[in-house]
């Protein structure tokens, strides 16, 4: 009988290797599955590539990440966190930045088997023509710069080519989940919470209510336990950070 | 109707336009029973309080939700119920909420009637500067999408930067946003329409002066000014 639902976040999370790439949910601190990347932090991992619309304005989930200098590369639209963009002038962190619709699409591509996509979105900006510092070396130069995309005419407008998104586990916070992994979630904070959940090949949920199975009526279900491996409790609180404190190299 | 090139002589002689009240209230206006709209951070968002009565416009955010309503009384806050700068929000009768991807199928299908957005710069075809100050920190959010996808772009700003300069130019020097994606742009001192890659001024704030408007355009257009928007 399949019971996805995991009593210890830290055992299960254990799967997760440094320089990992993460796809997770929220828009700020709505929806975001803070109880995930807080065990990621306190199992020490690093050199992760965090592909999130964005960081949020404190040292809380992805800024905790942050601030322990968990993060090797952003893949994003809105950073927002000025102690980030710190990070990334002084080549300690790379940027890839997406426009929020891409960003979203791609990571829907990536979990439903279409490798890419033409989107009028960015064409004939510095976010597609290959201008865009992706990374800076200590000294304060470019170090690289996001590529250059591939660009087509469709009905005489410009369109740019992106690939979707597979990564390597992800990360969402649903309001209600069974123990089958269906997922629902609550008003915004469903946000990029089900495309993280489609992108990620393997795929944990915090869920503030663990129901049984049939509670959720088959049609209220947002993302279905097929793109789903593990089921856990999000917890109540996170830590909160008051400064940048990376650790030693 | 001939061209006129903005002579941007940086005139001193004062010329006092509308509030950024009064800007949001003039595009408020144009807004029609049944559009439906996104609304980006500054003026923008002081659109909906001008929203003529009987008129009803739904408003979009990108973090998926249509039928934005105002903001909540304290204490009633949901933090699983934001809008798209992150603050707590409330929905109106008949609201929908959608995922990040069909948020913007919405927004890239065609599906948004306007976008109204603020600017760096305007040029005179129509490409948006709006995202990003070289040197400051680049993020983009939701703006390269809602000016490719939506059916209308009317930019709402103030007519001269904080230095006093035309942000109406004939070429962006800020990174662009979109190319040819302007079809409005609403100021302190004028309403600018686009189409075919022309600009027209069609109105001049109440007070304000066609002279005043050229004097503080950098770009080429042409006058097409209604009998009812003359200058008082």
């Amino acid at each position: 009988m399949i019971d996805k639902f995991r009593e210890d976040a830290l055992s299960v999370l254990e799967a997760v290797p440094s320089g990992a790439s993460l796809a997770v949910g929220g828009f700020g601190s709505s929806g975001r599955p803070d109880t995930l990347l807080d065990a990621l932090c306190d199992l020490g991992r690093r050199d992760l590539h965090l592909i999130v619309n964005n960081v949020g304005s404190d040292f809380t989930g992805v800024g905790r990440m942050l601030a322990e200098g968990r993060i090797r590369r952003l893949t994003a639209s809105f950073p927002v966190l000025p102690e980030f963009y710190d990070e990334y002038f002084a080549g300690k962190v790379e940027l890839e930045l997406i426009p929020q619709g891409t960003l979203a699409e791609r990571l829907r591509a990536g979990g439903s088997g279409i490798p890419a996509f033409y989107t009028p979105s960015g064409a004939g900006t510095m976010l597609s023509d290959g201008t865009f510092p992706l990374g800076y070396s200590a000294d304060g130069t470019v170090a690289d710069r996001m590529p250059e995309r591939e660009t087509r005419d469709f009905g005489g407008r410009q369109h740019v080519l992106e690939y979707g998104i597979v990564a390597d586990f992800g990360l969402v916070r649903a309001h209600q989940g069974d123990r089958k992994g269906n997922l629902r979630f609550h008003l915004s904070a469903r946000n990029f919470n089900p495309l993280a959940g489609m992108s990620g090949r393997r795929v944990f949920a915090e869920v503030q209510h663990l129901l049984e199975p049939d509670e959720l009526h088959p049609d209220d279900i947002h993302l279905p336990g097929v793109f789903v491996d593990d089921v856990l409790l999000a917890s109540g609180t996170s830590p909160k950070q008051p400064t940048i404190a990376r650790f030693a190299p | 109707m001939t061209e006129t090139i903005g002579t941007q002589t940086g005139s001193t002689r004062a010329v006092r336009g509308l509030s950024r009240e009064g800007i949001a209230e003039r595009l408020a206006r144009d807004l029609r029973d049944g559009f439906v709209v996104n609304l980006g951070v500054g003026i923008p968002l002081l659109i909906p309080r001008f929203i003529p009565v009987g008129a009803e416009v739904i408003l979009h955010a990108e973090n998926g939700v249509l039928g934005l309503g105002p903001a909540p009384p304290p204490g009633s806050e949901d933090p699983d119920l934001t809008d798209a700068g992150k603050q707590p929000a409330t929905l109106v009768s008949g609201a929908a909420i959608v995922d990040s991807a069909m948020s913007f199928a919405i927004v890239r299908g065609g599906h948004l009637d306007v976008s109204v957005l603020g600017a760096l710069q305007v040029s005179r075809h129509g490409d948006l500067a709006n995202w990003y100050v070289p040197g400051k920190n680049p993020a983009v959010g939701g703006a390269m999408d809602l000016v490719a996808g939506a059916r209308e772009v009317w930019v709402v700003m103030e007519h001269l930067d904080r230095d006093g300069r035309p942000k109406i130019v004939e070429e962006c020097t800020f990174p662009l946003t979109g190319r040819r994606v302007v079809t409005r742009v609403y100021t302190d001192l004028a309403v600018f329409h686009l189409a075919d890659g022309r600009l027209r001024l069609t109105e001049c704030a109440p007070g304000v002066s066609p002279e005043a408007v050229r004097e503080r355009t950098a770009a080429r257009y042409t006058e097409d000014l209604g009998p009812a928007s003359s200058p008082v």
